[in-house]
């Protein structure tokens, strides 16, 4: 009997050892192409903002379908995390949504040649859409004072004169409003409140923030979460990465006089015609986000997100890759490639003629 | 054993030796790993403490008052989950071990065990997906009805999402750990006991109020402590799940405004700290370890009391 | 003489009525169907959908409470409190059914759609949106845990027998003290420390390797496997042990085939316990051990891949067609949850095996 069983459990080890020692069968040599044969070779990693975590995975793919012999790992660990592990050197790479500060910027970067300067490039943009689930309500308008009333707390009913003020002849439910923000820190939070803070300032006192700055409302974790709780609530209203807004209701959001939805082309444009950061330079195309814009074709409640990357690397074997990396990623070619599969906004013409310019600084 | 013949007297063997020595030496091991976490947690939040508290997330008026509602969450949340984990643990532990047929008994410790295999991260999939939809009406009918109780204080959540689904979630998750020691530990009970009461004319009740729960009592309390430590401790259900505010101390169950917890926060906030914030998190995972660290000491008095029953003294 | 048993007022259980053998189980249907019933009505009456789990669970109270009281009118109070622990116990397993019976069926139902062959032949490497499969992490966790239980499980079971045997004074009393803190650390502070003491060692600021997250892991799992093992091993009868040094045994044979076998099932539960316990945490091996899309044996080198964080990047990162991330996300899910229950059941085999017959 016990030698029975023995042998059962001896036969399933076994198979689940030639199982799992088997090479998966997506990797190993690649059917013959007629590309070019590239010659890079190696492993890059990069960690950082979560929110260009799904563009990373459709540039990685491309790109090491077309360079079989590289690997390239990113880590979506959160921008913070990326940027600190860049600065200490443990990456060759870091994504992250707010521009590198002063501060860390003169604090030097463990993985580039002492004193050679580092490349800060906007790769990623993305509108962020605020999300509503109320019954019987599929569209709707808010300005921006509405919008942060309603995060703020000082609105807290669906049928508020103020709501009711900017949606004519939408029947609007007595029902209280459920508002759901991150519960973690986020580039996406930050970018919101911005906005809010600018446009609104008499109603969003605070300053723009990683954290959410008021003790109100609902909080969830990540997008996913954000999107999970105003999905499965009622009467929620969030705010998320357009892409993942699903099948929620997306609110107009008052831009000069028009009620615009966020669009890849509304974010493109306000970033277009964004100034440049406080610490931008030719290799640190950093921008900072026109919230006051009034043209109805822009539509400023958007997240950037960038690459920080050394201008000269100490580990030399990096370079080379790395530069062929961030030349696919902001290339037209990898612009579509993240906006078919992430659904963010590709750069414009100028903005990536500038970046290109700057990557080709790279030694 | 050949060389206990040669020899009348008990002597060390060398096999002896090397056996107790190689105990001593895990035994270290543990006392240096401990030792080695212990100061890297403290070198860590030393910064933290000494820290200007306006550099701290949130501005608090000191490290403390940044701290307390944390631990405050972490304490409650556990202690809620703990509640209700305890009486269902053990009664299926003794379901399994004095109740059920032995036949059944085996599979049900199975299908026990199975919820013990179920990893944090899906508990925390099946708590946003699963169970804060399905309580989200029995809150606001206990909101709409017992409102007056200060645990259930309007206003309600309107996602569910609140300290008390996440303790149903903790409890659940320590259910089987409670359950699959203390059942092992009922099961080890000398059945003279048993019989000995039985044959006095015990009912099954009183046999086991006389003679497995006094014996198996320092077990219960080690279980019970393996599962306070687990909901403590517990990061991802508790991020993925609660509705957090910082800096708020409540104990309301129903709303939308919970206290987080020293180990969710530190999930939710360690991707985008940096500097002092970091430390900040670190020094809170110090003050976690404190409080197990009282808790556990409790516990150990408790069944230092009990020590009558153990086999081994 | 015979007048002094009913002067005590003792009822002599054996000549009081008794319930019939039957009368729990008529009585436990009876309440179901009574609240099934009046469910059914509210539900008709509101316009709500019927809530079968809670008509059970209330039926079951209601049951409770009725036999209690059933039991008090015939049989007298004892055997009252009797049958109300009895289906109290019994009310105690339902309840805990519930939450299992929704999450097994949540996790299977989802996780079905993907659990299949491709799932477990191929990596995440250079897929976007649909097909790809888990192989990386499957493989990654099998190694980062089964290292972790290979540091845990000896210097667990060893500390254990130390405490419970050798262990006298200060030492012993400063060990089973910081056992029970160890268990208070957060998983992610685990991950932390490994990180941490590895840069420091190794000298490398972005270190991420399977290793790290086995050590972290092990810090996690060895308190677990003390605490379990040490209670069991307390529980074995001083009568075999005496018995044993009586026929000239020497103390570290007794330990190893006497005491530990003795309790060999409880330390097994122990065992698997700890590792169902680390198997499925994320934080730290988000940490230490990283992200990658791609296949790595090699757990001393490069980043790993561990179903935990598998399921929960699936999850919390998806592209803009979210239903293939999410249906990786369950399916790798339902693995991790197989994985386990296979490691249950050769553990309760390997206890069968080793263990001596007990009286139950």
């Amino acid at each position: 009997m016990n030698f029975k069983r023995l042998g059962t459990i001896g036969a399933i080890a076994i198979a689940g050892t030639i199982l799992l020692s088997s090479c998966a069968a997506n990797e190993g040599t690649p059917a013959e192409t007629d590309a070019p044969e590239s010659t890079l070779s190696g492993t890059i990693d990069g960690s950082g903002a979560s929110s260009q975590g799904s563009a990373q995975e459709a540039w990685v793919a491309a790109f090491q379908t077309a360079n079989p012999d590289v690997t390239i790992n990113y880590d979506p660990a959160g921008s913070g995390a990326g940027r600190e592990a860049f600065i200490a050197g443990g990456v060759d790479f870091a994504g992250t949504d707010s521009a590198l500060k002063q501060e860390e910027i003169d604090g030097g970067f463990a993985g580039c040649v002492a004193d050679s300067g580092y490349l800060q490039v906007p790769v990623y943009i993305s509108p962020i859409a605020v999300i509503f689930n109320v019954e019987g309500v599929t569209d709707l308008n808010l300005d921006a004072a509405t919008i942060g009333g309603i995060f703020k707390g000082t609105i807290t009913s669906w049928d508020d004169p103020a709501i009711a003020a900017l949606n004519d002849g939408v029947t609007l439910p007595s029902a209280p409003i459920t508002a759901v923000h991150r519960s973690d820190d986020s580039g996406t939070t930050k970018n919101f409140t911005d906005f809010l803070n600018k446009v609104a300032p008499e109603i969003w006192d605070a300053p723009a923030a990683d954290a959410f700055p008021y003790t109100v409302g609902e909080a969830a974790q990540g997008t996913s979460g954000v999107v999970d709780a105003v999905t499965n609530g009622t009467n929620t209203i969030g705010y998320a990465d357009a892409s993942k807004a699903a099948k929620l209701g997306v609110v107009a959001v008052k831009v000069g006089d028009e009620f615009v939805k966020p669009s890849a082309e509304g974010a493109a444009a306000v970033v277009a015609e964004s100034p440049a950061g406080a610490t931008a330079s030719a290799t640190d195309l950093s921008i900072s986000i026109d919230r006051l814009t009034t043209d109805p074709t822009h539509y400023p409640v958007v997240l950037v997100s960038y690459i920080v990357t050394c201008l000269e690397f100490t580990d030399a074997e990096a370079a080379p890759n790395v530069k062929a990396f961030l030349s696919y990623i902001t290339s037209d070619e990898g612009q579509q490639e993240a906006a078919t599969s992430a659904g963010s906004a590709p750069l414009s013409a100028e903005l990536s003629a500038k970046v290109a310019a700057a990557i080709a600084t790279i030694k | 054993m050949t060389t206990a013949t040669a020899s009348p007297r008990a002597k060390l063997r060398p096999a002896d030796r090397i056996f107790s020595t190689a105990t001593l030496v895990a035994g270290s091991l543990i006392l240096l790993a401990l030792a080695a976490v212990a100061i890297f947690l403290v070198a860590q939040s030393i910064p933290a403490l000494v820290a200007d508290p306006a550099d701290l997330k949130g501005s608090p008026s000191s490290f403390w008052a940044y701290v307390l509602p944390l631990a405050f969450g972490s304490v409650w949340a556990a202690f809620l989950a703990l509640l209700m984990a305890l009486p269902i643990s053990f009664g299926i532990a003794l379901f399994i071990s004095h109740y059920a047929p032995r036949r059944v008994a085996q599979g049900l410790g199975y299908i026990i065990d199975l919820l013990a295999a179920v990893p944090s991260v899906v508990f925390g999939l099946w708590g946003i997906k699963v169970l804060a939809p399905a309580v989200t009406p029995l809150y606001g009918w206990l909101v709409d009805n017992a409102g007056w109780f200060p645990l259930f204080a309007p206003p309600v959540s309107g996602t569910g999402r609140t300290i008390l689904t996440v303790a149903i979630v903790l409890a659940v998750m320590i259910i089987p750990i409670i359950t699959a020691v203390s059942r092992e530990v009922f099961l080890q009970t000398p059945r003279l006991h048993e019989e000995a009461a039985l044959a006095l004319g015990a009912t099954r009740w009183e046999m086991i109020q006389m003679a497995v729960i006094p014996f198996g009592r320092p077990g219960m309390i080690s279980a019970a402590m393996l599962g306070l430590g687990r909901a403590l401790g517990e990061t991802m259900v508790v991020a993925m799940v609660l509705s957090p505010s910082p800096g708020l101390i409540t104990f309301v169950l129903t709303g939308s405004q919970n206290s987080s917890t020293i180990a969710g926060n530190i999930a939710l906030n360690f991707p985008e700290a940096h500097g002092v914030d970091v430390n900040a998190l670190i020094a809170t995972g110090l003050i976690l370890f404190g409080i197990t660290l009282v808790i556990n000491s409790i516990a150990r008095v408790v069944i230092n009391r009990r020590k009558a029953f153990s086999g081994a003294n | 003489m015979t007048t002094t048993t009913e002067a005590t007022g003792i009822v002599n259980s054996l000549t009081t009525g008794r319930l019939p053998k039957w009368s729990p189980w008529v009585i436990l249907a009876g309440s179901w169907v009574i609240m099934i019933v009046v469910f059914a009505f509210m539900a008709a009456a509101n316009g709500t959908e019927f809530n079968i789990a809670a008509a059970l669970v209330l039926g079951t109270v209601l049951f409770d409470v009725a036999i209690f009281v059933l039991a008090y009118l015939v049989e007298g109070i004892r055997q009252a409190k009797d049958r109300l622990v009895t289906s109290l116990v019994a009310t105690a397993f339902i309840l805990a059914l519930i939450p299992l019976i929704s999450l097994l069926y949540t996790v299977v139902s989802n996780g079905l759609p993907r659990f299949d062959l491709s799932f477990f032949s191929s990596s995440m490497r250079n897929v976007v949106g649909e097909g790809g499969g888990a192989l990386h992490a499957i493989v990654g966790t099998l190694e980062i845990t089964g290292m972790a239980a290979l540091i845990s499980v000896p210097v667990g079971l060893l500390t254990a027998v130390y405490l419970v045997e050798y262990g006298r004074g200060a030492l012993a009393r400063a060990i089973t003290f910081f056992v029970d803190v160890m268990t208070g650390i957060p998983s992610i502070v685990a991950g932390l420390f490994a990180f941490a003491f590895f840069d420091l060692v190794l000298h490398d600021p972005g270190i991420r390797f399977g290793f790290g997250g086995s050590v972290a892991l092990s810090l996690l799992m060895i308190p677990v496997v003390v605490r379990s093992s040490e209670e069991m091993l307390k529980l074995v009868p001083n009568e075999l042990r005496e018995a044993a040094y009586a026929l000239g045994v020497p103390k570290w044979l007794t330990i190893l085939r006497i005491v530990i076998p003795t309790s060999i099932a409880g330390i097994t539960t122990g065992v698997t316990l700890a590792i169902a316990r680390v198997i499925g945490e994320t934080a730290p091996l988000l940490i230490i051990s990283g992200f990658t899309a791609s296949m790595n044996y090699d757990l001393f080198d490069d980043r790993m891949m561990s179903l935990p964080v598998f399921v929960y990047t699936q999850y919390a990162n998806p592209g803009s067609d979210v239903q293939p991330y999410l249906d990786r996300a369950w399916a790798g899910a339902l693995t991790l949850i197989v994985i386990v229950m296979l490691l249950n059941l050769i553990a309760r085999l390997v206890a069968r095996i080793f263990s001596p017959k007990l009286g139950r």
